[in-house]
């Protein structure tokens, strides 16, 4: 299973500006797969995704939203995504002037493989 | 007339790095291939990512795929390229017009109606937004927020004259689509409505304070700088939630079926509003 992971994080890493890719239990916040530059810690990384995504898991319940399908933080410096699945979740970083929309839609896409 | 795919495969096959991609990508697209067509116009933007024509392709495909909110970004891009763009007026046009944002859709389809003159189906267009060929003895806005202009054209109003108590007074969603909190969650203006239209106010009004730290401290810790905002796509409705002051944060939440950008557009005109009325009331 982790080996099907690393291909589908492969393919993300290979877009341009994006600088880590993560398979990430929702549950504990710990890394199941991933793919990351050299100097970027995937655990840290993975934490801080899966605490952001379980914040906006719960606002997205509170306020009717629905399910949380994907969350963009953007920063000056480069952008941090997630992409929420049931017990996991998809998290990547992105460097700065990254097109979002394209790499939203591949996020999109590949969290639905991981079901 | 579309094009022949199988040359302008052959000559993409043979010169991959040309700009043929964007002729084969709409070639196929015309055809009704969209998969394929999107494959070529993702790989001919892995080449050229700042090309505009590469991004206008890419959002035609994604219309097409009626994934209207990415297609209005990759607009956006186009046109932060090449401001004349005249693929990236219209398609945002559309989806303005689609979204039910007249004033905005009749900006970019005269803008690009003006950079193409000789485009009959465009005209009839803008004349069809605008209520009719009278459209063009009216002069072209100055600039795209028209409900602002319009606003402060319509003179003094009860959405004109500040409210103390309302820090979104006027704004459409003023009541159930923006929502302002403190540092500690509690509300300071707006609310928030559920699509069954149940109040969820003072629910999320202490968890948008609690995700606005947890963006902030994120946003640190990954070392990306000042954050602009978070965005959250719900399957019902997207919120973008920021900080109009140190101490406030702000949701805006929007149809999710509604572009992306329009919804940070809607957050930053609130988050002027919000920083207004707290520059009054404190």
């Amino acid at each position: 299973m982790t080996s099907q992971f690393q291909a589908m994080l492969d393919g993300l890493t290979r877009l341009r500006g994006v600088r880590g890719a993560l398979v990430v239990s929702l549950e504990d916040g710990l890394v199941v797969a991933e793919s990351v530059m050299g100097g970027l810690k995937g655990g840290a990384l993975a934490a801080i995704g899966a605490t952001l995504a379980g914040r906006a898991v719960e606002l997205s319940g509170r306020g009717g939203f629905g399910r949380p399908r994907f969350l963009h933080l953007q920063g000056d410096d480069g952008a941090l995504l997630v992409a929420p699945g049931h017990d996991l979740a998809l998290v990547a970083l992105a460097g700065r002037d990254v097109p979002i929309g394209m790499l939203r839609l591949e996020m999109l896409r590949t969290a639905e493989r991981l079901g | 007339m579309i094009e022949d795919i199988r040359t302008l495969s052959a000559q993409y096959a043979a010169d991959p790095a040309s700009l043929v991609f964007l002729r084969l990508g709409e070639a196929l697209r015309q055809r009704g291939q969209v998969d394929a067509a999107l494959k070529v116009a993702l790989q001919g933007l892995g080449r050229y990512p700042h090309l505009p024509d590469a991004h206008d392709l890419y959002a035609r495909i994604l219309t097409d795929r009626h994934d209207y909110a990415t297609a209005f970004d990759e607009w956006d891009t186009a046109l932060r390229h090449a401001p004349h763009h005249i693929g990236a007026h219209k398609g945002i046009g559309f989806l303005y017009y689609r979204a039910g944002e007249r004033e905005q859709a009749l900006y970019h389809l005269r803008i690009a109606a003006s950079l193409d003159p000789d485009d009959l189906g465009l005209r009839h267009a803008v004349e069809r937004v605008g209520g009719g060929a009278e459209i063009w003895d009216m002069p072209m806005p100055d600039a795209p927020p028209p409900r602002e202009a319009s606003a402060a054209a319509a003179g003094p109003s009860s959405a004109a004259v500040p409210n103390p108590a309302d820090p979104f007074a006027g704004m459409d969603g003023g009541h159930d689509r923006l929502l302002l909190v403190d540092a500690d969650g509690l509300r300071l203006g707006g609310g928030l409505a559920a699509p069954d239209g149940r109040n969820v106010s003072d629910e999320a009004a202490a968890l948008l304070a609690a995700t606005t730290r947890e963006a902030a401290r994120a946003a640190r810790l990954l070392e990306l700088g000042g954050w602009a905002h978070l965005t959250l796509e719900g399957e019902a409705l997207s919120a973008c939630l920021l900080m109009p002051s140190p101490e406030t944060s702000l949701l805006a939440a929007m149809d999710t079926a509604l572009p992306a950008g329009q919804l940070t557009y809607f957050a930053d005109r609130a988050a002027k509003a919000a920083r207004a009325w707290l520059e009054r009331v404190q």
